[in-house]
């Protein structure tokens, strides 16, 4: 299968969307001429003009809140927001407006769209450009929270999510832009809500999404070496979250590392673990539920420290063998 | 102004409509039937009328928190707008959304908002749908003299100023955000003014004389159809508290009384009287036709059943 990096693939997706419904464009800061801060629409304005490739002056809340007057109307409009960090400059119109508009006007609207954006440190960016937010959004009933791992999960989950009547809430991660992978040319789409065993194994579950599927998955091999045998899950989709698949391969392992990048604190980790504790996974766990997020900081600068804020491969390992104690 | 007899008789009973349903709303306030918060339009009825009477059906509108005028004003269910306000299942919003929350889509009415500022951008999106899809239907999107001093007012004005998009910003200048006086709240004498900044026409009306709105948005409508964004700010006064927690300690009794005086209604009766449109007893019997519709609208609303528990956790996900 041909490879493409995860910015082609969700240039990709947005492309085929765009090309099979005419309600679908995208609005955002720079994503015209410029092709986005990180290039991901890149030769788009070309093909599909400036009426549905929009460039918008810097005014977030405005662009998330015309995209949802816009669905409310008809369209399916895909919003940009530079920085994951800028959502909060548009929450109002993402957490008052997009996510309670069908609830409260009784069930008579829907609010079709998608909103874009890039999270995750590492890109030496410090503290207002690095943050992982998406736990606050799986807060709000009426949002779906995406954050896709992999090029070809990227795709199909943006497109799954272009063709959702709700406003999806779409993390991408400024790490895996460039990062290759396996994609489908042709048309596909990975339900929301659906999460995907990355690896299979059986004496312990790791579960994690977005950039951390890979630091992961590189721990599993290494610890393969040693005996121990993995399961990766990546529930791709964070609200709503496939809980089925997460508490059956805690029910198979009877030991769960939860990794995520975002602040431990308050972080999506910490309902992972509830959900699997609730149930009667917990009949078989041989160890404690365990967490591994961010350390509770805003993203330093200094590359060092920046490296080491969020789990890393040694961190990870760590954790894993702590569950074996 | 030419405008036919029916015409004149559908604003002047929306007018009592509006009176006659927030006098009630009050009412049942004071009752204990209305639970929460509402925010009452008696006095501004001659913006909403004047403004939505202007407008075609297929016109989109968005609301504020103070929004049972615009409802009303747009065409709406008086029946399913009582009972959403007692909290009903056969109400607009099936008795969860409230006071705060009526939206008719079917009208053109985009709904009510709870947040001051909050409909501004959805209605350039609703233009730009409107743009995209080549109607030639315009939004007009309400808001206070309040919200002109939100971020989110900036934007919106910018963006379908840049875009030219045909929306009519319709400003309420009632002339206090909750008890912020306008005089202190912005330095500019008139909402209006800030047009400047967006190279967009800004007017001053009326907006107690449901005509002169009228013919402004009118006007208005035109000009946004074929030029883009226009800013109209209608002076006017609510005659009522913020919401129920306000003792008017910001404001006289004379302040309040003056106002009184120039009641919208009162005036459009007197024009139609003094023109010869109706005849004291014809305008009487319309005024006897509002209240009856009121009336019928709390016996519908009182005699709806409240939703079941069951269906509280419907409609979060299309």
């Amino acid at each position: 299968m041909r490879e493409i990096t995860y910015a082609q693939a969700i240039k990709e997706a947005m492309c085929e969307e765009m090309r099979r419904d005419e309600r679908v464009f995208l609005i955002g800061e720079d994503v015209g001429l410029y092709g986005g801060a990180f290039g991901v629409s890149v030769g788009m304005l070309e093909e599909f003009g400036e009426e549905r490739v929009r460039d918008t002056p810097i005014s977030e809340a405005a662009v998330i809140g015309a995209a949802v007057g816009a669905a409310v109307t008809g369209m399916r409009p895909v919003a940009e927001i530079m920085f994951s960090d800028f959502l909060t400059i548009g929450t109002d119109q993402l957490v008052n407006q997009a996510a309670k508009i069908r609830y409260m006007f009784g069930g008579k609207a829907k609010v079709p769209m998608v909103v874009r954006t890039p999270g995750g440190s590492g890109t030496g960016a410090a503290a207002q450009h690095s943050q992982s937010l998406e736990a606050w959004f799986c807060h709000i009933p009426g949002l779906k929270v995406v954050a896709p791992s992999t090029p070809a999960d990227a795709k199909g989950l943006l497109k799954a999510a272009i063709r959702d009547d709700n406003p999806v809430v779409f993390f991408e991660q400024k790490l895996l832009y460039r990062k290759k992978g396996p994609v489908p040319q042709e048309d596909y789409v990975i339900p929301l809500g659906k999460a995907d065993i990355k690896r299979e194994g059986k004496d312990a579950t790791i579960i994690t999404y977005g950039r951390m599927v890979q630091a992961c998955l590189k721990v599993a091999e290494d610890l393969a070496g040693q005996g121990i045998d993995i399961e990766v899950v990546d529930p791709r989709t964070l609200l709503p979250l496939d809980k089925g698949a997460l508490i059956s391969s805690a029910a198979k392992t009877g030991r769960v590392l939860i990794v995520h990048e975002a602040v431990q604190t308050g972080g999506i980790g910490g309902e992972i673990a509830s959900v699997i504790a609730e149930s009667e996974a917990f009949y078989y766990l041989d160890a404690p539920i365990k967490r591994l997020g961010g350390l509770d900081v805003p993203i330093p600068y200094c590359p060092e420290l920046e490296k080491n804020v969020v789990p890393t491969e040694k961190t990870i390992t760590e954790a894993v063998l702590k569950l074996f104690e | 102004m030419d405008l036919e007899k029916s015409k004149l008789q559908d604003m002047y009973l929306k007018m009592l409509h509006i009176r006659r349903f927030e006098e009630k709303v009050a009412h049942f306030f004071t009752l204990g039937k209305v639970h929460g918060t509402t925010h009452l339009y008696v006095g501004e009825e001659a913006c909403a009328v004047g403004a939505c009477s202007a407008l075609e059906e297929k016109d989109y509108i968005t609301s504020t928190h103070r929004g049972h005028g615009h409802c009303i004003s747009k065409g709406i269910d008086l029946n399913r707008m009582m009972a959403e306000l007692l909290g009903k299942e056969t109400g607009y919003c099936k008795g969860k959304g409230g006071s705060m929350h009526i939206a008719d889509l079917s009208r053109g009415n985009l709904g009510a908002n709870g947040v001051v500022g909050g409909g501004q951008a959805i209605a350039v999106g609703a233009a730009l749908t409107l743009r995209m899809k080549k109607s030639d239907q315009v939004v007009l999107c309400f808001f206070g003299d309040g919200a002109s001093n939100a971020g989110s007012f900036h934007e919106a004005l910018n963006l379908a100023a840049i875009w030219k998009l045909p929306v009519i910003f319709f400003c309420e200048n009632n002339l206090y955000g909750m008890s912020m006086p306008v005089s202190k709240s912005m330095n500019v004498r008139d909402v209006a003014e800030k047009a400047a900044a967006y190279g967009i026409p800004g007017r001053v009306v009326d907006g107690n004389n449901v005509l002169e709105v009228y013919s402004a948005v009118l006007e208005a409508r035109e000009y946004a159809r074929s030029s883009g964004p226009i800013l109209l700010e209608a002076k006017t006064y609510r005659w009522l508290g913020h919401s129920k927690s306000d003792a008017n300690v910001y404001r006289t009794r004379e302040e309040i009384a003056d106002w009184k005086e120039r009641c919208p209604i009162k005036s459009f009766r007197k024009y139609l009287e003094e023109n010869g449109v109706f005849t004291a007893s014809e305008l009487d019997a319309i005024e006897r036709q509002a209240s009856s519709d009121i009336d019928k609208a709390v016996e519908f609303a009182e005699q709806s059943p409240y939703p079941s528990m069951d269906t509280v956790c419907d409609d979060v996900y299309a």
